[in-house]
Parts: structure tokens; sequence; C-alpha cells
């Protein structure tokens, strides 16, 4: 086959380099077809749901569009306008930039120290704690509960708490006050934030290969915290780049929470997020092409920092 | 003493342990741990309480005498209504099961080729999967909904069943899992004359059972927890949990019903959990993403 190509002149053996290259791949295609009927199902529900809407909502963005009338090209008016005049908008951006900054590395962390913890205790108490830390976020919308809590009347639990205590003489109105709404956000948020990312890393707690550790103690680890930095950390670091992955994207998704508890608008937008204010102009002003705009920045947000982390992420140990 | 609560602890095994350093730890475990967990033991003591002891002041955490008559009002209220429970219970179930079932084949499917093979766009498709595990889907919200309209699919259940089917952090755990499915498994498959199709579902199906559950315990809370969304509007299609919603926002005439209501809502996704934790475990071992 070399040596056919060097004969031939240079044009036609590019030719027939890339016809061979054309068949090979037909070839490839044909002995695959299996794999992609297989695929079809999943990929063709994939792309309808996830791939082309992403796409649609890029290019919308550059367009006027309420649902009724056509279309209209605006150009980049509308990220202007969300940038330059909309005041809300940059109060949902802090709001929600807080939450990335606070609620993202704190869960993250949190789910691999407790992870780290319960990885030592016996089996069946680590299969309990395990049930205790992940039980909030799959327990459905009970976060309402916590609307009992912090309710504003004296049948509120921290008013009643407070109140005994005689820290406060009378109850606050906790989710109706700018200045406490958002902290209580973030800190249901911390509470349901020990998800997917938390059992991977018990899981990935377990993986670890015990020689290596022993191995360790012999080249002079000393502590747990050694031991944790240059052996622990380090093989889980696939684990560690998927609860990176987990923790940063839910960050930046707070909305039903703050809905929840806060309302819709809340309180001088003081609980305002990205989300939120997607939803606002999406299903309720149906500013799609805006909207559009909206899910667009929350995108390249939300992509930006996964790939900004993992680049981090793969310094762990070193 | 303490060589018995380091043998509870389960430290005695391990290398390199101060005793002091883990008695600090498993206090800041336990610390949290109740912070989780009592929100949780609270709407369990809330849904049994009586009337008085709810609105009693100051508020009482734990339950004095117990009454199962919360319950019996939820049923009551909910026989009452135009549209009966049974219907948005039907609701639920559909959406619930024929969403998690069809999620686990679809993503397997799937799964299998592109743990297995290389093959033309393999690699192109993985990588759109892994991306799109890094933003939410509000970010697709929009377009979605004029996807479903051109479909016809609003005011369906169609609306919520089909895309759940392609979630793709299933298919992304499905496909770490079955990488571990040996390749001679396989191989000895084929010689014996088995075609792709029978090898998936003879062989590779029922070696992954444990990521079967997997599947359903992410997929499970999130259908059970659904209320429509913004696709559906008649009422006799809303699911169960849109129905209790309403109920919790009738506000204090409805608070023992709620509690109630709590109760069921969050009791049936732990409830599974616990039964496939173990399996769910397995799973997650191997959900590591490579650089």
């Amino acid at each position: 086959m070399q040596a056919e190509i060097t004969k031939t002149p240079a044009a036609p053996a590019i030719n027939a380099r890339q016809a061979s290259r054309w068949s090979l791949l037909k070839r490839d295609l044909y002995l695959s077809r299996h794999y992609y009927v297989l695929m079809a199902p999943f990929m063709l529900i994939f792309f309808l749901f996830t791939v082309i809407p992403v796409g649609l909502s890029l290019g919308l963005s550059f367009f006027h569009f309420n649902m009724l009338e056509l279309p209209r090209f605006v150009g980049w008016q509308n990220y202007s306008r969300l940038f330059l005049n909309d005041d809300v908008f940059l109060i949902a951006l802090k709001n929600t930039l807080l939450f990335a900054v606070i609620t993202g590395p704190v869960s993250y962390i949190a789910c691999f120290l407790f992870a780290w913890i319960i990885n030592e205790l016996s089996p069946k108490i680590r299969a309990i704690m395990t049930l205790v830390f992940y039980a909030p976020s799959i327990s459905g919308n009970v976060f309402f509960i916590w609307l009992i809590i912090f309710s504003g009347d004296s049948y509120g639990y921290m008013n009643g708490f407070l109140m005994r205590l005689g820290v406060i003489l009378e109850p606050i109105l906790w989710l109706a006050n700018e200045k406490y709404v958002l902290a209580i956000v973030i800190l249901v948020q911390l509470w349901l934030s020990l998800g997917t990312s938390f059992l991977a890393f018990i899981a990935g707690l377990q993986t670890i290969d015990r020689s290596l550790v022993e191995a360790g103690t012999v080249d002079g680890i000393k502590n747990r915290w050694q031991e944790l930095w240059y052996i622990t950390l380090p093989s889980m670091r696939p684990q560690l780049m998927f609860g990176a992955v987990m923790q940063i994207t839910a960050s930046f998704a707070v909305a039903e929470i703050s809905i929840a508890l806060a309302g819709f608008p809340s309180v001088n937008y003081a609980a305002h997020t990205v989300v939120t204010h997607l939803m606002d102009y999406g299903t309720i002003r149906f500013e799609m092409g805006y909207a559009s705009a909206i899910a667009t920045v929350l995108f390249a947000m939300m992509l930006g920092t996964n790939i900004l982390t993992q680049k981090m992420l793969r310094k762990i140990g070193e | 003493m303490t060589s018995k609560v380091r043998a509870v602890f389960g430290m005695s095994r391990k290398l390199n342990r101060s005793f002091t350093v883990s008695l600090m730890l498993f206090a800041l475990l336990a610390l949290f741990g109740s912070f989780m967990v009592l929100p949780l033991i609270y709407t369990v003591n809330n849904a049994f309480k009586p009337l008085d002891e709810l609105f009693i002041f100051p508020p009482r955490f734990w339950v004095n005498n117990p009454t199962t008559e919360n319950f019996a009002d939820l049923i009551n209220l909910m026989g009452n209504s135009w549209v009966p429970l049974t219907r948005y219970i039907a609701n639920t179930l559909i959406i619930t099961l024929l969403g998690t079932a069809g999620h686990i084949l679809l993503a397997s499917a799937a799964a299998y080729p592109l743990a297995k093979y290389r093959f033309p766009g393999s690699k192109v498709l993985f990588t759109i999967v892994i991306l799109s595990l890094m933003f939410s889907p509000h970010v697709t919200a929009i377009p979605n909904y004029m996807v479903m309209s051109w479909l016809g699919w609003i005011n369906t259940h169609a609306s919520i069943i089909v895309p759940s089917l392609a979630f793709s952090l299933g298919l992304f755990l499905m496909k770490q899992f079955m990488e571990q499915i040996p390749d001679a498994l396989l191989e000895a498959a084929k010689i014996d004359g088995a075609n792709e199709y029978r090898i998936f579902w003879s062989i590779v199906m029922p070696n992954v059972k444990p990521a079967w559950l997997t599947l359903m315990i992410l997929q499970f809370p999130a259908l059970w927890g659904t209320d429509g969304g913004s696709f559906i509007y008649s009422e006799n299609l809303k699911t169960l949990h849109y129905a209790l919603s309403q109920i919790i926002q009738g506000g204090i005439a409805r608070a023992g019903v709620g509690a109630a209501v709590a109760l069921l809502l969050m009791i049936v996704p732990i409830v599974l959990f616990i039964i496939s934790q173990s399996s769910v475990m397995q799973t997650m071992a191997t959900s590591g993403m490579k650089e």
C-alpha cells in the first residue's frame, strides 16, 4: 500500500487516499450500524430536548419574539438591555454569583468532608449516616417545612426558639425581610445540596486501594491529613471531577427553593436569581428572545465555571 | 472503653489515626448530621400531631399524643374534591413508571455501544453528553416549550415523560458502569452467534442491575415530585404532587393535612433509597470522570 502511493503522481494519490478514507468510513458506519440503532432512541430525544434547544436558545437570543408575532432580528440588543438597562438582572446576577461562590464550594467541600469521615465508620453506621446526609436531597419538595421553621409569626420555630431564649422580643418576618431572606435560601440550599456527588465520594473512597495507604505509611506518611493530600485525594480525582460538575451546575441553578421560601418575586428581589429572572421573562412576560439571552448567559457561566474548576482540580495532590 | 468505641467506629483497622482527632471529626459529623435530619424527623412528628399540638405556643418538636387523624382528614378532603384522588395518583404513577422504566431502557441501550465500542461519532456524542451535564435544564426551558408546542404535546403526559427518558446523567453513569463488564464475556457471546441486540439484552442488561437501581433512584424522585411544570393545565391530567401542594397552600386551616402530605411526599423516595443503597454505591464507585 505504502509503495503504491509513492509510485503514483501526487494528485491521484490524495484522491485515492480520500477515496479509501471514505470507503473505510463507509465500512465503519456499516459495521457499527447496530450501535447506531441501539443509540437512536435516546439520542433522538436527547438532541430534540437538549442539544437543539441550546442552539435554538443561542439563536433566539438575537431576536425579539413573543410567541405571537414572527421573530424580529435585533442583534445584540437583548444582551445590551440585559447588562445595561435591567437593574433586576444585575441583582439576580449578583445573587447567583453569591450562590455560586458560597453554596458551590461549601457544599462541595461538605460533600467530601462528610463522605471522608463517614468512610471511617463501620459499614452499618456508614449506611445510616449516608442516608441521613442524602435524604434531604431526595425527599421531594419537603423543603417547605423550612417555611414553618422560619414562619413570620410566633408559631414559627425560629421565632419561638429565639423568643424563649430572650434573644428577640417580637417575632421576625424572616422571609419578608431583605436582610435575612437570602441567607435563609442559602442555608436551605446547603441543606439540600448533598446529592449525587456525595454518593460518588463515599463510593469513591471505598474503592481506594488499601495497599497504597500501607505503602504510604512505609514512605513516611504520619497522619490522616498527609494521607488525605498525598493518597486519598489523588486516587479520587475522577470522582472529584464528577462531583464538581454536579455541584457547580446545581449552585448556578437555584430557583425552586428561592420561589418556595421567598416568593416570586421576592421582597425587593432580595432572593432573585438568574433562573427566576429567566422564568419571569419566559413564562410570565413571554419575551422569548430576551429570556433566551438570559438562558445563554446562564449557559456560558455554568460551562465556563465547570471548565475552569476542572483545570484547577487537576492540580490536586501535586 | 475506648477500644470498644474504636471497634464501633471501625477505627481499629486504620493506620495513621489519632484518637482525639477522630472524636472531633465524629462530633462534627454528629452536629451536621442532626442539622440534616432534624427537619425530616420534625416532618414525621408533625404528621402525627393533633390540631391543638400543631398550634401550641411555644412550638414543640416532638409529638405528645400521636394520632392518625391527619391522614383520615386527607383522604376525606381528597374524596370531596371534584377530581378524585385516584386520578391524581394514577397520573403520577403513569408518569413515574413510564418515565423511569423508559429511561433505564433507553439509557442502557445508548450506553452499551458507547461503553464498549469505538465507532465513527462515538467520541463526539459522549463529549456532548458530558457537556450537557455541565448545565441545568433551566437553560433549555424556553426552547423546550416551543418544541413541545410544535409537537402538540402541551397538556399531555408525554411532555413530561418523553424528555425525562433522555436524562444525560443516567446515560453517563450507565456508560461508566458498563465499562466494567469484561470484554471476554461479550466476545464469547459473539462466538456463540448472538447478535448485538441479543448481547445487549441477555448479557449486558442482567449484568448492570445495580446501575438500573441507581438510575431509578435518580429519576424516580424527580418524576414523583413533578407538578407538571408549565406543560400541564387540565385538572384531570395533574399530578399528586400538584394536588398536595395545593393543600399545603391552603394555610392554617389545613395545617394537619399539610403535614400528612409532606410525610407522604418524602417517605416514598427515601424508602426507595434505603432499599437500593448498596447497588447505588456500587454504581457510584464508577462515576468518575477522566481528565
